[in-house]
């Protein structure tokens, strides 16, 4: 019989209390992994390659606040790059696909941010490795939406489900007179694309309210290409002409406001530029953000960095302290343990006189009581770890729709790693003093008491 | 010689500082495989010299020899090592540990012996002592008879050359006085180990053909007489 055999034996003897013993440190390392896997959760979503995206490009402005908007849909948008740039970042030999997003507006119901973009959004995968997976079909008309996951399931909506959408966002309250059509779902991604409704760029530009005044779109050009009058030149040409048709239109009567003609690209916005460079060409990605940011009144960021900085800043120093706060409620069930042990001691005095008799050393019996205390620590925190990791599976379905954190219940973080070390250690330091207790037993008195 | 013992002084400190001798014996000796009877009074010294044989104790001065080793000599962990394999002991309480089964009871004495286990052999011992159906009883579920049955089959377990039995019926109903007596008597044969049991009884030391009474040899004020000296 080995000590653990033996100090297993022991703990059985006395089970209700064992076991409970080993409960309040089951429950400290299952708060632990919980702490983990929501913090893991929020890591995955914000830090790591949430999008399969090397740039993002946008006015100049807040890097964060470009990401957020951008990637996450939780800022308005700062302001708008002119879709001829769009054209010319298209033509870098460095950018293999470029995709525009316009966005403003809001559904009425719901209030899920409305992006305007092209079907090359959805070719491209959304996460390193994940493509989307739609449910339906390709959007061609001009009203028809494909919606996401959680945009279905809050609003109940389905293919074929019709809504409006307000103008510039819910505080406007400016109702736009079209019905759009639901023609596709999105699978769950886990990501922001979850709570957003996308329509076709082309439909986004006709909508009313959506063209800027001729002289605005001037000023804007003229301060964009600033540096650059050859492209102003061709912008200029193309603001002329429409002004012309605009002009020729208003004189023949016609109702600005409900005359969808073809908008020119000059007189059209986008409010960010999703950049895939050459993956085979990581450097890309360096010099085009350097070159966007010299040139034009454009800054291209990385889509990782800023939330990075963000959640490393904020949201580390707070799953710092939660898991202080977890080790604190570890360490004081520890001490649970040390008490719990300890008070035990008198009982088994004669227990420990009778081994001794038997032959076993004080080596023996200070290791017998150094397993059960390992033993405790160890079985409680495998308890914990079982309990929390089971409660985050039974909890995830909820989370991720409360949430929209795609959640892996099982995923183990570093930090657990440490923690059955951690606990060994523990059980070393709460075991130490019962066990020199059991060391030091006068074999002798404990037999005749 | 299974047993010798030599110029044995045991004293205690009392809380005011002053000694209190126990035991002053200048010679005792058992033969391989001897049975002898000790009787003593209440606070004689017997549990001492228990404890100082099966070296749970150490003399203030003498030899302990057993088996040929003077235990008195050794290094606690040998002296530990050495009881677990040499010398068995069955205390008047039994001593059974609860947490065990009868049988876990008997190898859990075979585990600190460093001789590994041998479970056929404990289960032929607890055979050999009528429990061979109670194997995996605790403790709690065992009569007293039963239980200091047990007891004596763990004693044997690590095959020792020595028994030290503490009065081991005392606590037994008269019907199993005879029996474990018996038991005790005729295991120490069979497997040729000496027998020093301590009793009151002199109903049960009339059954032995040596009968030693502490008083005669012991003689604790030897201890004072040779601090004095």
């Amino acid at each position: 019989m080995n000590l653990f055999t033996i100090a297993w034996k022991s703990l059985k003897q006395r089970f209700l209390s064992s076991l409970l013993t080993a409960l309040s440190i089951g429950l400290g390392v299952m708060l632990m992994v919980l702490v983990l896997v929501m913090f893991g959760a929020v890591d995955s979503a914000f830090t790591q390659r949430s999008i399969a995206y090397d740039l993002i490009v946008g006015p100049k402005g807040s890097d964060l606040q470009l990401v957020l908007s951008a990637v996450y849909r939780m800022q308005p948008p700062i302001e708008n790059l002119p879709y001829l740039y769009l054209e010319q970042l298209k033509n870098d030999r460095r950018v293999i696909s470029a995709v525009p997003l316009a966005f403003g507006d809001v559904t009425q119901e719901g209030s899920f941010p409305i992006i305007g973009t092209i079907p090359e959004y959805f070719e491209n995968e959304y996460m390193p490795g994940h493509a989307f997976r739609i449910r339906g079909k390709r959007i061609n008309g001009q009203l028809d939406t494909i919606i996401g996951y959680e945009v279905a399931r809050q609003n109940g909506w389905d293919i074929g489900s019709t809504f409006t959408i307000v103008h510039g966002g819910a505080e406007s309250g400016h109702v736009h007179d079209e019905k759009f059509v639901v023609v596709a779902v999105l699978a769950p991604t886990g990501t922001a694309n979850d709570r957003t409704v996308f329509l076709n760029l082309e439909g986004f530009y006709a909508l009313a309210g959506h063209s800027k005044p001729v002289k605005e779109v001037e000023q804007r050009l003229r301060d964009f290409y600033a540096a650059d009058p050859e492209r102003l030149a061709t912008a200029m040409e193309q603001i002329e002409a429409f002004k012309k048709i605009e002009a020729e239109e208003a004189g023949a009567g016609h109702d600005h406001a409900h005359h969808h003609h073809t908008t020119p690209d000059a007189m059209k916005e986008v409010t960010a530029i999703l950049i895939r460079t050459r993956p085979d060409t990581p450097f890309d990605a360096f010099s085009l953000a350097a070159e966007l940011q010299k040139g034009y009144q454009a800054m291209a960021v990385n889509p990782v960095k800023p939330i990075q900085k963000l959640v490393t800043g904020l949201l580390g120093n707070i799953q710092k302290a939660l898991v202080a706060l977890t080790a604190i409620i570890i360490l004081v069930s520890g001490v649970g343990i040390f008490v719990s042990i300890y008070n035990s001691m008198s009982d088994r005095r004669r227990e420990i006189g009778i081994m001794r008799a038997l032959g076993a050393g004080r080596m023996h019996v200070f290791g017998i009581i150094l397993a059960e205390s390992t033993l405790l620590c160890i079985g409680g925190g495998l308890l914990g770890w079982i309990i929390g990791h089971s409660l985050a599976v039974a909890s995830a379905p909820w989370l991720i729709r409360q949430t929209g954190l795609l959640i892996n219940p099982w995923a183990v973080n570093p930090w657990e790693a440490t923690l059955f070390p951690v606990l060994v250690g523990l059980a070393a330091l709460v075991g130490f003093l019962p066990a020199m207790t059991a060391y030091r037993t006068n074999v002798a008195d404990a037999l005749s008491s | 010689m299974s047993l010798l013992l030599e110029r044995i002084r045991k004293s205690y400190r009392e809380p005011g500082g002053r000694r209190l001798p126990v035991l002053g014996i200048d010679h005792f000796v058992m033969k391989q495989g001897e049975q002898v009877a000790l009787i003593g009074a209440s606070g004689g010294g017997k549990t001492t010299l228990l404890n100082i044989i099966s070296g749970i104790l150490t003399p203030d001065s003498g030899k302990v020899v057993v088996d040929g080793h003077n235990i008195a000599a050794m290094q606690e962990v040998v002296r530990d090592r050495f009881r677990a394999s040499k010398i068995g002991i069955v205390f008047q309480t039994f001593n059974l540990l609860p947490a065990f089964s009868a049988l876990e009871n008997v190898l859990l004495g075979m585990s600190f012996s460093g001789r590994g286990v041998d479970r056929a052999f404990a289960k032929q011992l607890l055979e050999r002592v009528g429990l061979g159906h109670r194997l995996n009883h605790s403790p709690q579920k065992l009569s007293v008879g039963e239980q200091q049955r047990v007891a004596v089959a763990r004693s044997l377990a690590n095959k020792p050359v020595l028994l030290l039995a503490d009065e081991p019926t005392a606590n037994v109903d008269p019907a199993n006085q005879q029996l474990i007596l018996d038991l005790i008597r005729e295991t120490c044969r069979d497997h040729n180990v000496s027998l020093l049991m301590v009793t009151h009884s002199s109903e049960v030391a009339a059954t032995f053909s040596r009968v030693d009474t502490l008083k005669d040899f012991n003689r604790p004020e030897l201890c004072l007489q040779e601090q004095s000296a």
